[in-house]
């Protein structure tokens, strides 16, 4: 299972791409409710996507960005069946990549 | 003589091979682009972060630049922004919560296919401008606009 969700929406010739991943971005601020002790941090770094193989987003991210972060872009272009990939790693070194078509 | 020239050329070979895997993968890292830095994320005063960033590069306020977010925000671990601009030729755009322990938020590099629009979730630790700047055919521009939060989203 995934920990990313992938929409796509054609929109009079642009394509509105949305992300949707599951982490918890810890920013290694906060505490356990119970425990009192701190949580490490645990963000996303870097967030790349990929249109039929060419990147066209790549950023770096902190750890204020919300849990379970949602990103919204909008490409120019894009036809039915293209290949959106889109991939993260973080802080602690794990990778997730998923892929979708323009639908 | 036959056999120095046979592993002269295996090892002009293999050199050739490696010269070819190292250079792709340089190739590679460029075109990927994300290289992390965690001096951009290092906790501190905003004006720390955008000298690390922009080198004290003169950053002119636009009002081509439009945020999207809550003036008052219940839940500052979910505040919902959306940067856009008409600016031209965008290619960064960077999203700054003032007050934050982090002030950067995330730093979105993105092709000349891309309309220059970005969605994301920030959180914000307390009542803060939130500041856009965007990168225009390399020229600095900002937008902020003041959130009021309710409830702090970085104390837990």
């Amino acid at each position: 299972m995934s920990s990313i969700k992938i929409r796509t929406k054609r929109l009079d010739g642009k394509t509105q791409i949305r992300i949707l991943i599951a982490h918890p971005m810890e920013n290694g601020r906060n505490k356990d409710k119970q425990t009192g002790e701190v949580i490490p941090a645990h963000f996303i770094k870097e967030l790349t996507v990929k249109h039929n193989d060419n990147f066209i987003i790549s950023s770096d991210l902190g750890g204020s960005i919300s849990k379970d972060p949602y990103f919204a872009f909008l490409l120019n272009g894009g036809a039915e069946g293209d290949k959106i990939q889109v991939s993260w790693e973080d802080n602690l070194g794990n990778t997730d990549t998923a892929e979708a078509s323009i639908v | 003589m036959n056999c120095n020239r046979r592993t002269f050329i295996q090892q002009a070979l293999v050199a050739g091979l490696q010269t070819g895997i190292f250079g792709g993968s340089l190739l590679a890292t460029q075109t990927a682009q994300a290289t992390w830095l965690a001096e951009d994320f290092t906790p501190g005063p905003l004006s720390a972060t955008l000298k690390h960033l922009y080198n004290d590069a003169a950053i002119t306020q636009s009002e081509a630049i439009t945020l999207k977010l809550p003036r008052i925000a219940e839940n500052g671990a979910v505040v919902p922004i959306t940067v856009s601009t008409t600016l031209a030729k965008v290619s960064d755009i960077a999203i700054f919560v003032t007050k934050n322990p982090t002030p950067l938020s995330g730093k979105f590099k993105l092709s000349p296919d891309l309309e220059p629009v970005v969605s994301a979730r920030i959180k914000m630790a307390e009542t803060s401008e939130v500041l856009a700047i965007v990168t225009s055919e390399g020229k600095l521009y900002k937008a902020f606009q003041e959130v009021k939060v309710t409830i702090g989203g970085c104390g837990g």
